[in-house]
């Protein structure tokens, strides 16, 4: 039984340098081999081809991880570390990470397929961002003291939970694993994490910034393998008393269970949407298509809260389409090499993903929708495909009801105000919603309306740590970012002192 | 003319301490008195400072108007404040040693103290403050939804005057400046005219972190001058002074007066120190004797009055005279001192002269009480015992080594005696009983309630005054209110009016 390692040499021409680290499971401080002594291959999404393998790690290194965490947990970490030691090592790893920015996203680009520009400048910025807010927060986990009478004394505690489970997707591998990591650690728990087996390569590379930063070995452990292994065992863990998951609704719906039946683990989904996106006649249209074509463009589409139904309202329909259709071709010619400055659009992340999303299509055709533009693969190698638009679709049809995750969006026309928010209701998911109107106040009474845990005026798919997201109805449990995910990594002990009551 | 003088450290070093003032990041002259800042320990000229006039406060109000609106404020996101306000952190990290030495030098206290007290939650408040500096929240709240949004906003304040005391005045000047930067503030800080080098030296590497130039502005002055130009000032949006009872009158009158600006103050004290007759009595010694002599009583929470249940009077009050005979008083680079010198010649001549106010109102000298021989303002612990409640050893601030020594019969005696003050800084109580413990917590009038302990902050735990010695609260996430400033906003997206009503 080995740890592999991983090494590569990257080109440019953004960025030249080499990349270096083991792939095997990283528990207590150290990269050890995975039980089952087999390996995951690793694809590169733009060539198709295997460039790495990882360990495969199973139910007993989950066990494994646990007793590690649960020890650094009862020794070191918890509230042993207090609050402002917690959130300076948290700094001191987004430190590390903003000085190694170009080879993580040199990384994330090779693994996952998006674009260097983009991983670079958003994914790996912004979970550097999300750690310093985080570490903002260690110090300041605040209970209550609340009034009841001068014979009591009575406050709450917001304590750590413990060893709490993280299961993390693939389309922003370095960016959720932050979102999970800033606030379990600054409020003070230890983690067992499992990255996609898709793409695991910088989860694995902050491992040593994670010890570099002064983290004590057993506080993060980083389990490789597949969901229904790792992630089944994470879930039904006796000893996990908390798992937050990041993936489809229906991988949630398993998690969920799974925790019920073990040992009613806490459980924090962020699952998938189907979010809308409504343009009034009065919004500004050049602005609106912008907006639009990244709300479902971003990330090749591989977003939770892509706008991938778009709702134009009739008066300026036409126009829209006009002007989204030229958007759209300019997009289309800029997909290709993640590691090419000009590149917009790289590589869906893997082959399963590429067929699901040319199925997909298929249906949308075969169903009657009008295939407007793109609709065809891109290119002869890679998992590239056209951005993709269809328009005249029903409600009925699965491209308007079901989550594709990949570049293909819906556009419908609209009539009324009525119409259109029921419509943009109607699906079991809520975890976005975006609205294009210049009338703020209608805007903004329609943003009321609109059932998802986040809503966007006059812009898409702009998050900041600062504000917490998630789902209303079947995309989720809790929210992440903002303070509100530290609710998820806490729990609230009320003490009650005596004073002078005697029975 | 270079506005800068060589400066020989305790350690021998020898460093450039800037001298003029600082103002939108120049260097200028001020146009009044040079200061003379003096060796506390040694009595002798350490250099002398340039000194603000009232036209100078204005050119520095005016710089720090200036950058609250083009360059912070609402001009800067929350989030690079917080980077700026961690790279200060590392700064003052990064040169803790030679601030540590600077500070002993000015103000007098033992260098080790100022390294491992002073700048070490220096650094922690700014790493404290950076955390909120994001995290500035205002509410959303239901009122129609049909009609209106509501919500609040918690914009900076403005124009903040800061005025710092000379007991601590690196500490003092991060209990400022971090939360007023955190929250978007800009600042004219007017350090002691005693005490100001620090200060200058802390401005430079707030440039040097890369603070917009005005963000902060660094006046010192006399406080009748520099201090009464901020509080009265008509630019100026909000004055926070830490020091005496008096001249923090003086400043809210001057606050009034001019354009009605928020006011807070951290004020005197004469804080009790109370030992009930569970208490573990070497423990409750040596939190009662570090907490009169701990920056050699030049602590505005200072446990200035002790009260001992008589039932353990005698006992406690010989192993607390043991323990006070035991405190070295030297200079401060004497890493054997426990205290340095009183920091002035003014502040030596007050506390000697209430030594022999003690003696002459008849109160009994347990130890101390000497006049020191040699140079240096130095005086040694002193406690007074067989104290009445009106003597002014018992009434007045004194901030000095100076213990005044009562005893108490019953609890509800040792609460009345404790709250006999129109001052409510701080307390302090000893006892194993638990239930006591929260009784007595619970009665005792004062911002802050040691149990079992004394003297010891956390920068995320508020601090300030009931009663006379304060308003507003420094530290924890309640000085952020401090600093900012509720606009709340009602959008009408639904409500038309009817006409005429």
């Amino acid at each position: 039984m080995s740890v592999k390692t991983f090494s590569y040499e990257f080109t440019g021409p953004q960025w030249k340098g080499k990349t270096e680290f083991k792939t095997g499971n990283f528990i207590n401080g150290e990269f050890v081999p995975g039980g089952s002594g087999k390996f995951i291959d690793v694809y590169n999404p733009t060539t198709g081809k295997v460039i790495a393998q990882i360990s495969e790690g199973n139910a007993a290194d989950v066990d494994l991880a646990v007793d590690a965490a649960q020890k650094a947990y009862d020794t070191v970490w918890g509230l042993k570390t207090p609050g402002f030691a917690r959130g300076k090592l948290l700094i001191r790893l987004a430190e590390l990470i903003e000085e190694n920015v170009d080879e993580l996203a040199s990384l994330e680009a090779l693994d996952n397929g998006k674009t260097f520009a983009a991983a670079r400048n958003f994914d790996v910025v912004e979970a550097a961002a999300c750690l310093r807010y985080y570490a903002g927060w260690a110090d300041k986990i605040h209970g209550k003291v609340i009034e009841t009478s001068e014979e009591k004394f009575g406050y709450t505690r917001h304590e750590p939970i413990g060893v709490v489970g993280q299961i993390i997707p693939w389309n922003f591998p370095f960016l959720m694993l932050a979102w999970k990591l800033g606030p379990a650690l600054a409020c003070g728990n230890t983690i067992v994490l499992k990255p996609s087996e898709f793409t695991s390569l910088t989860a694995l590379r902050v491992c040593t910034l994670i010890s570099a930063a002064g983290f004590p070995p057993g506080v993060v452990n980083i389990v490789l393998g597949y969901g229904q292994t790792v992630g089944a065992a994470i879930s039904e863990h006796m000893k996990i008393e908390k798992v937050a998951f990041t993936g489809s609704t229906a991988v949630g719906r398993t998690i969920m269970k799974a925790a019920a039946g073990s040992n009613l683990k806490k459980v924090t989904l962020e699952l998938g949407g189907k979010s809308p996106n409504v343009v009034f006649n009065d919004a500004d249209v050049d602005q609106a298509v912008k907006w639009a074509a990244h709300g479902i463009y971003f990330n090749h589409g591989q977003t939770c809260c892509a706008g991938s139904r778009i709702y134009v309202q009739s008066g300026i329909y036409d126009s829209f389409i006009e002007k989204f259709t030229a958007h759209v071709k300019t997009l289309s010619t800029l997909v290709g090499d993640p590691f090419h400055p000009s590149t917009f659009q790289g590589p869906q992340v893997s082959q399963i993903q590429y067929d699901r999303i040319m199925h997909y299509i298929e249906s949308g055709k075969s169903q009657g929708a009008t295939l407007h533009l793109g609709g065809e693969r891109h290119g002869t190698e890679g998992y590239f495909i056209q951005p993709t638009v269809f328009t005249d679709v029903e409600p009925h049809m699965k491209i308007v009801q079901e989550e594709i995750f990949g570049p293909v969006g819906v556009i419908a026309k609209f009539e009324d105000e009525e119409d259109v928010v029921r419509q943009a209701n109607d699906t079991m998911y809520g975890l976005a919603a975006a609205v294009f109107s210049r009338d703020v106040g209608r805007a903004i009474s329609v943003a009321h309306r609109l059932q998802a845990g986040t809503v966007w005026v006059n812009c898409v798919n702009m998050l900041n740590s600062q504000i917490p997201f998630g789902g209303f109805k079947q995309s989720g449990i809790g929210r992440e970012l903002g303070e509100y995910a530290l609710a998820n990594y806490t729990n609230v002990k009320a003490v009650h002192v005596n004073i002078g009551t005697n029975m | 003319m270079a506005l800068t003088a060589d400066v020989t450290l305790p350690n021998g070093k020898k460093v450039t301490v800037p001298t003029g003032l600082y103002i939108n990041d120049k260097w200028v002259e001020g146009s009044a008195p040079k200061l003379d800042i003096v060796n506390p320990a040694t009595e002798e000229l350490i250099c002398q400072v340039s000194a603000a006039s009232e036209k100078d406060i204005d050119a520095a109000v005016a710089a720090a108007r200036l950058a609250f609106k083009t360059t912070w404020g609402k001009n800067v996101t929350g989030f690079e404040r917080a980077k700026l306000i961690n790279k200060l952190a590392d700064l003052i990290e990064r040169d803790s040693e030679e601030l540590a030495q600077l500070e002993s030098l000015n103000n007098g206290k033992p260098v080790k103290f100022a390294l491992g007290g002073d700048i070490t939650d220096t650094i922690g408040c700014f790493r404290y403050y950076a955390g909120w500096a994001d995290k500035i929240v205002g509410q959303t709240i239901e009122v129609d939804n049909k009609t209106k949004l509501a919500f609040t906003r918690h914009e900076p304040i403005g124009v903040c005057g800061q005025i710092i005391p000379w007991n601590y005045p690196i500490n003092m000047w991060a209990w400022k400046v971090a939360p007023a930067l955190a929250t978007g503030c800009t600042i004219v800080m007017k350090p002691s005219e005693i005490t100001p080098l620090t200060a200058l030296k802390l401005n430079v590497l707030v440039t040097e972190a890369g603070f917009p130039p005005g963000v902060l502005n660094t006046v010192p002055s006399l406080g009748s001058v520099g201090g009464a130009a901020l509080a009265s000032h008509l630019d100026v949006d909000k004055v926070a002074f830490t020091g005496s009872t008096i001249t923090g009158r003086k400043i809210m009158e001057a606050a009034a007066k001019s354009n009605l600006k928020k006011v807070s103050l951290e004020l005197g004290g004469k804080s009790p120190h109370l030992i009930f007759e569970s208490a573990d009595l070497d423990q409750a010694a040596n939190w009662a004797i570090m907490g009169i002599t701990w920056n050699t009583g030049q602590d505005c929470t200072a446990g200035s009055r002790l009260y001992v249940q008589d039932s353990i009077y005698d006992k406690f009050v010989d192993i607390l005279v043991k323990k006070a005979k035991e405190f070295v008083v030297g200079p401060g680079h004497d890493d054997n001192v426990s205290g340095g010198p009183l920091v002035s010649k003014t502040q030596f001549e007050r506390v000697l002269n209430y030594i022999a106010a003690g003696k002459a109102e008849g109160a009994t000298v347990a130890c101390g009480g000497e006049k020191w021989n040699g140079k240096g303002y130095f005086v040694e612990p002193t406690i007074f015992t067989n104290v009445k409640p009106e003597m002014k050893i018992v009434k007045e601030e004194i901030f000095g080594p100076v213990l005044a020594i009562g005893k108490f019969q019953t609890e509800e005696e040792a609460i009345a005696l404790a709250n006999d003050t129109t001052y409510g800084l701080g307390a302090g109580l000893h006892s194993k009983d638990a239930d006591q413990c929260m009784r007595v917590s619970s009665a005792l009038e004062a911002g802050t309630v040691w149990v079992n302990q004394y003297n010891l902050l956390n920068n995320n735990v508020p601090f300030g005054g009931k009663k006379q010695s304060g308003i507003g609260r420094e530290l924890g996430s309640y000085a952020l209110e401090e600093y900012t400033s509720i606009k709340a906003v009602h959008w009408n997206f639904g409500e038309k009016l009817p006409w005429p009503l």
